[in-house]
């Protein structure tokens, strides 16, 4: 299988906050990869910086082959980039800004590609609306079709679902997932865990560095972590008592129920022990990816504070 | 278990107009260039038009051609000087190099004593001097026309006395014939008119670009713009070209209103006007998008133009007599890109100036143009860094 990026050791600050730090990734063609980890974590540094956004202040990298520092412009013309925000142009018609990036990319049969984009997005009858005009999830659509117009190589998603509606976003998901199929490799940036799941692969990072890598289940597995599951009447309003005792990492209610997990098994079914009486019930769980990503984030020292 | 929280007042609470207060002056402190100009647009531009400018401007350049070496014609001369409105700074030796001071705007004034001045004045016989002046801006010359007024009677005072014979009239022993060139009538129009091109141009062009670079920014199309393979000088052309237009239009409208509804003259001069408006309009385009890359909202673009727009409109010599100035204003004025193309404007329209008359205010355009292209692409990045 081929590598479509390679990157060793990248460094990023700004105003002398380190945002990235030592950051190493390897990236599979083909394959869908998530980034997760809580806001200010450095995930769309990384992004802008493996697409020629920015650059590292050290580190090396290749994307698509081509060195992300003084190849830039080659991985900018194979590469499709999704920002945080609606970046479109606002005043211009749905039409008008497919046409536009297509001209900006030199792309042949521009009318063909746009009419094709149109019709695929569902969007033909609405060609002459102003995107700005759009709900939130057409926007969203749009902006997809903008960024894979050129049939990038590679596609840069950064939070792409954030304030779209769950339907919108499973269809964004399927989109997504065409894609990779064809071989198109993508990183897409997200808070949301059922997206995490949908990745093939997941990189978390907190505060500048790389915390866990691989499938949801190599990640989930790689924490070795022991979670309980407790249910009961009032359950939910222990949290604040067991983090007292060392041995739990982290209490965190899931609905009426109560999730406590911790690196040691042992130790913390003993601080469990008091708790298993009536009207509680205890079980052993599997943990899922969020219990896994807030013991992750509560080992790392905030250095936001 | 809450405590009863006070009884706030529905109609008017000055606390709440103090958080509102509050919040408005901590947000005034975190945008530095509106903090900084806030402080310094009134600092600086009391202290530069205060001092700089002079409605009754003195010391005006003056070419002098004297065709009678006597003790009257160098008592008229001393007089002049003395008037402090006019330097003599050019003694010429005919009338075609007076000619070519006044049409290059090197002087504001050409004096000329004629040859048969002491006889006529020694015969009562209507003696006469010349007094051309440039009067494309009609404020830059007439406080020093209205001085001279005094000159006659002044002037050869002590050397109308006792040997002399005393001359018709001893109040009159001289006359000033005053020639207004360019603008015989003195309609301000004339000068404003064409002054009005450069400062129109300044206020749409800088300001228009400075802000479409910026709204790129503070919507995030230029995160996008910059994630694709386009070039700097790519978006600067591209965004610049249709402004090119936009400036083409409005030169095209100021100078046929003007024409039409004003009656300003159209010496010629057009193949330099046509090249200086280019010139300008370029520069002030590149002027707008360097502004852009130095910041960040469309507000801080829109403040920082307006503070380019005041000296060009005060210092320039659109509203008030470039020469009237102290050195230091003046100089600081030869800066300011529409001072240059004031003159291009003025000259070609009022005096039909040709090319090599324009020269260096061409040149100092085209300086404009390139150092203000070369600071915008070097400050244009292709990355967000």
């Amino acid at each position: 299988m081929t590598v479509a990026i390679d990157a060793q050791g990248l460094n990023k600050s700004f105003g002398g906050r380190r945002v990235v730090k030592d950051f190493s990734i390897r990236v599979d063609e083909g394959r869908i990869t998530g980034f997760l980890g809580p806001n200010g974590s450095g995930k769309t540094t990384t992004l802008r910086m493996l697409c020629g956004l920015l650059t590292p202040d050290s580190g090396t990298g290749t994307a698509l082959g081509f060195d992300i520092i003084s190849e830039s412009w080659e991985i900018k013309r194979r590469t499709g980039y999704m920002t945080q925000k609606f970046s479109l142009y606002e005043d211009l018609t749905v039409e008008e800004n497919l046409q536009f990036s297509a001209r900006i990319r030199s792309l042949d049969r521009i009318g063909e590609r746009v009419a094709d984009a149109l019709e695929q997005l569902g969007l033909a009858e609405r060609r002459k609306q102003l995107a700005g005009t759009l709900s939130g999830g057409w926007k969203q659509r749009l902006a997809l079709a903008v960024a894979t117009l050129h049939e990038p190589q590679l596609l840069l998603l950064d939070e792409p679902t954030a304030g779209v509606d769950p339907q919108a976003r499973r269809t964004f998901w399927d989109e997504i997932h065409t894609l990779a199929a064809r071989g198109l490799t993508v990183l897409v940036s997200t808070h949301y865990m059922d997206e995490a799941e949908r990745c093939h692969d997941i990189a978390y990072i907190a505060y500048g560095e790389l915390l866990a890598r691989g499938t949801a289940e190599e990640v989930i597995a790689g924490a070795k972590l022991a979670t309980w599951r407790g249910e009961g009447p009032g359950v939910d309003r222990l949290a604040g008592e067991l983090l007292r005792d060392p041995a739990v990492e982290m209490a965190a209610p899931f609905g009426l129920a109560l999730h406590v997990s911790g690196g040691d098994a042992d130790r913390l079914e003993r601080a469990l022990a008091p708790y298993q009486r009536s009207p509680f019930r205890w079980a052993r769980t599997e943990p899922t990816l969020e219990d896994v990503f807030i013991h992750l984030m509560s080992r790392v020292p905030d250095n936001f504070q | 278990m809450s405590a009863e929280p006070r009884q706030p007042n529905q109609a008017f609470s000055l606390e709440r107009t103090g958080a509102v207060l509050i919040k408005e002056f901590i947000q005034l402190t975190r945008d530095r260039i509106t903090y900084a100009l806030i402080l310094a647009v009134p600092v600086i531009q009391m202290l530069l038009f205060g001092y700089a400018i002079n409605t009754d401007p003195r010391h005006l350049p003056t070419a002098i051609l004297v065709q009678e070496n006597s003790v009257f014609a160098r008592s008229v001369v001393s007089g002049i000087a003395n008037s402090s409105y006019f330097d003599i700074n050019h003694q010429v030796r005919n009338a075609a190099e007076l000619d070519e001071l006044v049409r290059t705007g090197q002087v504001q004034f050409a004096i000329t004593i004629p040859g048969d001045f002491t006889r006529r004045v020694v015969r009562g016989d209507r003696a006469q001097i010349l007094v051309e002046a440039d009067a494309t801006d009609p404020t830059a010359t007439g406080s020093a026309l209205a001085a001279l007024a005094q000159l006659p009677r002044e002037a050869l005072r002590r050397d109308l006395t006792g040997a002399v014979a005393p001359p018709a009239d001893p109040e009159q022993p001289f006359e000033i014939v005053v020639h207004r060139r360019y603008n015989p009538e003195n309609i301000t129009a004339y000068n404003i008119v064409p002054g009005l091109l450069g400062i129109v141009l300044t206020l749409t062009l800088v300001m228009m670009t400075a802000i479409g670079v910026t709204r790129e920014q503070e919507r995030g199309t230029m995160e996008s713009l910059l994630a694709t393979p386009v070039q700097p000088l790519e978006v600067m052309i591209g965004k610049l070209a249709p402004f090119v237009i936009v400036g083409m239009i409005q030169t095209a409208l100021i100078l046929i209103i003007g024409r039409v509804l004003f009656g300003v003259p159209m010496a010629g001069g057009w193949p330099g006007l046509i090249l200086g408006t280019t010139l300008f309009i370029i520069g002030s385009l590149g002027l707008g998008f360097l502004i852009s890359t130095l910041t960040r909202t469309q507000l801080q673009a829109m403040q920082l133009s307006v503070f380019y727009l005041l000296p060009s409109i005060l210092l320039s010599g659109f509203m008030f007599p470039f020469r009237g100035m102290p050195d230091w204003a003046q100089w600081l004025g030869t800066l300011i890109p529409v001072t240059h193309f004031l003159r291009i404007v003025r000259g070609a329209l009022l005096k039909g100036q040709g090319f090599a008359d324009m020269g260096p205010s061409l040149l100092a355009l085209a300086v404009f143009v390139c150092a203000v292209a070369a600071l915008a692409l070097a400050r244009y990045r292709t990355t967000l860094d």
